[in-house]
Parts: structure tokens; sequence; C-alpha cells
């Protein structure tokens, strides 16, 4: 049988490896994208950052009217919009997440909860920012006003309450990356190997302890993997958060305060922008390329550890 | 204001219509964007040897696509600067098409209509110093109606706009305050408010937002049913946004030789105080017969027949005289 084999095989390496060669070329012609746009993203905000500096990133001011261009309030915009989502979702999503990789409901059942789950990473942005509309922003002018008039003193909290904002955003965020905290931290709970379970009930601990202190731990790289995934994304979620901030270039430490982030920042104003201000924008979009790519290569780093070293418990 | 999906649906049926046509494509404000549309179809059912294409994009890019040749004719609502006609090479002609007024538009439970702003309240309203509806100064302008002890939310617009050029100028014209802190351009920091992107997004948060005021085009806040309130104009007289009001505002207009002029504080007794033109972008010469014979019949057509549509979609129509003058100057086109 391998003796009637080999002719083919020699004749297979003689001839030009045409599927490899396509291969090759594709997986050039990604990375020659990416630098391609990442040349053109820098080239464009050179102009700007020429002008500015580093100024930008701290200046308070964006008036493109008066060539005044400042992004503190939009970073720091971008920054508590992101982690403020994961403050409500990263609780919610690992409770899912330890839920669905126990056997509390019979299997069917589980697979069509993470099917649901998931199913909210394939909503498009545009009919969240909707949603947040008709059904967040509502709720946040009627709770905002009795959080501001209850609270206002806290600085987080001041008044006056606008249905779009920095809250609102965030819930909405929440919602966004759910799907990507629970399916990472599933995977991450799911591969704990069951020698470990097996090893903590036998020395007599409850199905409580054995996820709060054996379980829990185990995965712990793999939730925080998530987290950060999730970030990244709440990061540069664009459509759905312009329609739900308020757009205001404004430092304010109020969640109830109108805000903007810098994906947003440039789905309002790349249009209608000219000149110096297309620069300026180049310059904004390339922290926000440098600040994604980062969150992601930290995610990916942490993910891949984890696949290792529970690998590696094995 | 944005109507998105009328222009492909006309580059569409452009696209179908391959016959022995004359195709021209425009490109710019979408202010008067539903108007020039209307325009295209009409021109182009009483001449289906010219298809005309208009795409509202917004006047910077409008000026952007017309300087690098992209279309046969531009629109903007700010005109173009000095600079930008250098860039032509002085090849062009910017002709006012139509006008339109801007409104304050808001969302005041239980006030449907009837409300009145001074000069220095709305001013003061988007400078963030008049935070409450029943403000001691704006309920001195309204005796007999009740205004609730509700937080003023100033909407305003997230993108570049020349609807926005048009209501900052108006404010720094007559607010020293303004002028020194937000200036006017297509695009400020407003002190107070949230803001939407396009006129329908503004007109989206004033929906959804008590005690939301906010600047719109005077057609889409009729379109939408919103409540608009009289301004107070230079000879102090309050005046309602109407067709009636903006007729008499333009016709107190004097076009200078390049028809660029900015209507910032009009004087009138009966003048409504906001109001500009909107220019469509021409070229002088054209290299190709065929195309200038077929621009010039549709601003021709706009001109003419076109300005009996205007109202209906809530633009103005323009002077008599100001007309002549643009179809003179619009006779010199090659």
């Amino acid at each position: 049988m391998s003796g009637g084999a080999k002719p083919f095989v020699r004749q297979y390496i003689t001839r030009p490896d045409i599927f490899r060669a396509a291969c090759w070329l594709a997986s050039v012609l990604t990375v020659a994208l990416l630098a391609f746009i990442l040349g053109e993203i820098f080239l464009k905000a050179w102009p700007a950052f020429s002008k500015f500096g580093f100024g930008f990133l701290s200046g308070l001011q964006w008036s493109p009217n008066r060539g005044l261009f400042g992004v503190l309030p939009v970073l720091v915009g971008t920054a508590i919009s992101s982690l403020l989502a994961l403050l409500f979702a990263l609780p919610l999503g690992l409770a899912i997440a330890i839920f669905l990789s126990e056997d509390f409901l019979p299997k069917p059942m589980r697979q069509s909860i993470r099917f649901t789950v998931e199913l909210l990473a394939s909503i498009p942005s545009v009919v969240y920012g909707l949603w947040g509309i008709f059904m967040v922003v509502p709720l946040v002018q009627r709770y905002g006003a009795v959080l501001a008039a209850k609270l206002g003193f806290l600085p987080v909290f001041a008044g006056p309450a606008y249905g779009n904002s920095l809250l609102t955003a965030s819930l909405v965020l929440a919602l966004m990356v759910l799907p990507t905290i629970t399916a990472v931290s599933r995977n991450a709970l799911v591969a704990v190997p069951p020698t470990l379970r097996e090893g903590s009930y036998a020395l007599g601990a409850t199905r409580w302890e054995t996820i709060l202190r054996v379980i829990l731990p185990t995965a712990a790289p793999g939730v925080t993997a998530s987290t950060i995934l999730a970030f990244g994304r709440a990061m540069g979620e664009t459509m759905a958060v312009a329609m739900l901030i308020g757009n205001s270039q404004r430092l304010s430490w109020s969640l109830l305060s109108p805000s903007n982030t810098l994906s947003a920042l440039l789905a309002n104003q790349f249009a209608e922008a000219e000149g110096i201000q297309v620069s300026a924008l180049m310059y904004a979009a390339s922290i926000l390329v440098i600040m994604s790519l980062c969150v992601n290569i930290a995610g990916e780093a942490v993910l891949r550890r984890t696949q290792r070293s529970v690998a590696g418990l094995k | 204001m944005k109507r998105p999906f009328l222009p492909f649906a006309i580059v569409l049926i452009a696209s179908l219509n391959l016959g022995a046509t004359t195709a021209i494509t425009g490109s710019g404000a979408t202010f008067p964007a539903p108007l020039y549309q209307r325009w295209a179809s009409d021109f182009g059912k009483a001449n289906p040897a010219v298809s005309v294409n208009y795409q509202g994009v917004g006047s910077g890019a409008g000026v952007k696509d017309f300087l690098s040749n992209l279309t046969d004719f531009g629109a903007s609502d700010v005109a173009m600067t000095d600079g930008e006609i250098a860039k032509a090479g002085g090849n062009v002609l910017m002709l006012p098409a139509t006008a339109g007024t801007l409104v304050l538009a808001y969302n005041v439970p239980g006030l449907q209509s009837g409300l009145k702003l001074s000069r220095a309240v709305y001013a003061g309203l988007f400078l963030g110093t008049v935070k409450k509806w029943n403000d001691p100064a704006i309920a001195a302008d309204n005796p007999g109606i009740t205004l609730p002890d509700l937080p003023v939310t100033i909407i305003t617009r997230s993108d570049g706009s020349g609807t926005t050029a048009v209501f900052t100028a108006h404010l720094a014209a007559i607010n020293p305050d303004f002028c020194s802190q937000v200036g006017s351009g297509k695009s400020v920091t407003w002190p107070v408010g949230l803001a939407g992107k396009g006129n329908d997004g503004a007109t989206a948060l004033i929906k959804q937002t008590p005690g939301a005021v906010g600047y719109v085009e005077y057609g889409y806040a009729v379109n939408n049913r919103l409540a608009m309130a009289s301004l107070q104009n230079k000879s102090g007289a309050f005046v309602a946004p109407t067709a009636e009001s903006g007729d008499a505002t333009l016709s107190a207009v004097s076009l200078p030789g390049n028809f660029r002029v900015f209507i910032s504080d009009p004087e009138g007794a009966n003048d409504y105080p906001i109001a500009t033109l909107t220019w469509l972008l021409v070229k002088k010469t054209y290299a190709d017969a065929a195309k200038a014979a077929a621009v010039k019949a549709f601003v021709s057509y706009g001109l003419t027949e076109g300005q009996a549509t205007a109202p209906q979609l809530g633009y103005l129509i323009l002077p008599a005289e100001v007309v002549n003058k643009v179809r003179a100057a619009l006779e010199t086109v090659r």
C-alpha cells in the first residue's frame, strides 16, 4: 500500500505547491493590510502630532472652530464607560459562566441558555443603540433624577441628571460585552481538570466550596483574559455609544452627565472635518488603535498562558 | 435632514437608466438635500435626456468632492472660503439656490406652542446661564404661561454642520459673551447640553427629553411636529418662524458680486432672526459642453419652477431680484 503511494508523493513534492503559496499569499496580504491601515492612520495623524505633541492627550478643549484639539475628556469618557461596563457585566457574566459550567440543569437546557447569551453578540450595535434610546434612556432619566436628588452631594452622582449619559452608555455596553465574558470564562471553567473537582469533593468540600476555592482560582487567568477582551470590545464600540452617551467633550465626574468616547467622536466628526481637524481625528484614531492593540494583546497573552498551565495540570 | 436611503435610491435609478443621457452628479449640504433631490426627480421627469444625482453628504464634504472633480456641482450652506475658491483656480460660481430658517424647537410638558424667547434668554440658554424653565428671565417674556420647575436640556449637534455654523454666527453676532466663550463655526464646544448627529439625531433628542430645547432646520421641525419658539429680533419684536417671517428676512438681503452673504442679524421689524441662503457650486467653464448645458438646465429649473416646491418642504422662495441676478450669472457658465 505504501509502495503504491510513493510515486504520488514524489510527484506532489516536485510540483510547485500551489496550495502552500496561496496560503502564504493570503497571510502576507492580511498582515500587509493591517500595516497599511496603521501606516495610513499614523501618516495622516502626523501633522496634528507634530503640532500638538503629547499636549493633545492632556488638552481639555476640543473646539475645531478655534483650532483647539485636546482629548483628555474623551479619553476619560472612553476609560470610565468601558470600566463601568465591566463592573456591571463581570459579576453577571461570571455568574452565568459558573451556572453553565455546572450540572444544575440538564445539558440541552444549558446549551440553549449558552446559545442565547452568545446570540447577544450577534445583535448589531445600532439595534442596541435604538433599544437603549427607548428603554435605558427613560429609565436613567427617571431614576437618575432621584439619584441626583438623594446622592447629589457625591461628585459621581452630581446633577442635573441627563438621560443620555455615561451611565446609560455603560449599561448598554455591559450587555454588549456580556457574551464575551460569559463565553471565554465558561471555556476556562470547563477546562478545569475534573480530577481537581473530584479531589475537592473527596476531602469533604461542598459544591460551593469547590466552586469558590478550587475551580474559580484555577480558572482565574481565563476569567481575567475574558475581562480584558471585553474591555477591548467596550473601548472600540461606536454606534450604540454615539447614540447614547450625549456626545459632549466636557470633563465631568458625574456618571449622570453626558460624555464622549474616542470612537464616538470619530464617528460623529469625521465626515465634516477639514484641514487640521482631520489630522487631529486621525491622531485620536491612532490612540484608539494603540490602546485596543495593547488590550487585545494582553488578553491573548493571558489566555494563552492559562491554556498552557491548565494543559500542564493534566 | 439626512435621508440616508434617498441618495442610494437615486444612484440606483440613475445607474439603471443607461440610455443616451447626460448624467450629472452633485454632493454637499444635507440642509437643502430633500429639496435638491426633489428637483432632480422632477427635472428628470421633464427632461429624460438628463439625469441628475444629488447626495447630501455635508457641506464640507461637498466642497471637497467638488474641488477634487468628483462631482459636476457642489452644494454648501456656508458657500466657499476664499482659500477654497483659490484651490478651484477661481473656476467656480456660488449660486444661492434656496434659503431656510433655523428654529429653536422645545419639549416642555404642557406647552405645545406660544413660547417666546428674548435675545438675552436664548443666548443665555445656550451659554448655560439660564438653567431652569421657570427662570424669571423666561417668565418675564411669557406672561400668562406657567412654566414648570424643570431643568433645561440644551440639544446641539455632535457633527460638523452648516446648521451649527449659521446658528453660532447669529448668537456670536447678538451676544458678546457667546462670541468670546464659544465663537462660531461648523463645530464648536458647547458649554452645556447633549449633542446628536444630524438634524434627525438632534430632533430625536428633543422629542425624547422633557425640558429639551435645540436648534433644527424649520422644515425638519415642521415635519416632526416640534413646538417652535418665537424669537426676539433686532428691532425687539417677537417673531414666530413661518414662511412669511422668513420671506421678510430674505427680502432685505442685498447680494454682493460673488453672492456670498451671511444673514447674521436681520434688522426689519417682521424679520425672523435666524436664516440663511444655501449655495449651489458650479464651474464657470466645464470641459464637457454637454455637462455644462445639463448643469445650466438643472440649476435654471431650480431657480424658476423649482422655487414653487420649496415651501412644501419647508424652504423659502428666493426673492425675484435675487433669482434674476443668479440667473444672469448662470448664463455665463460655459
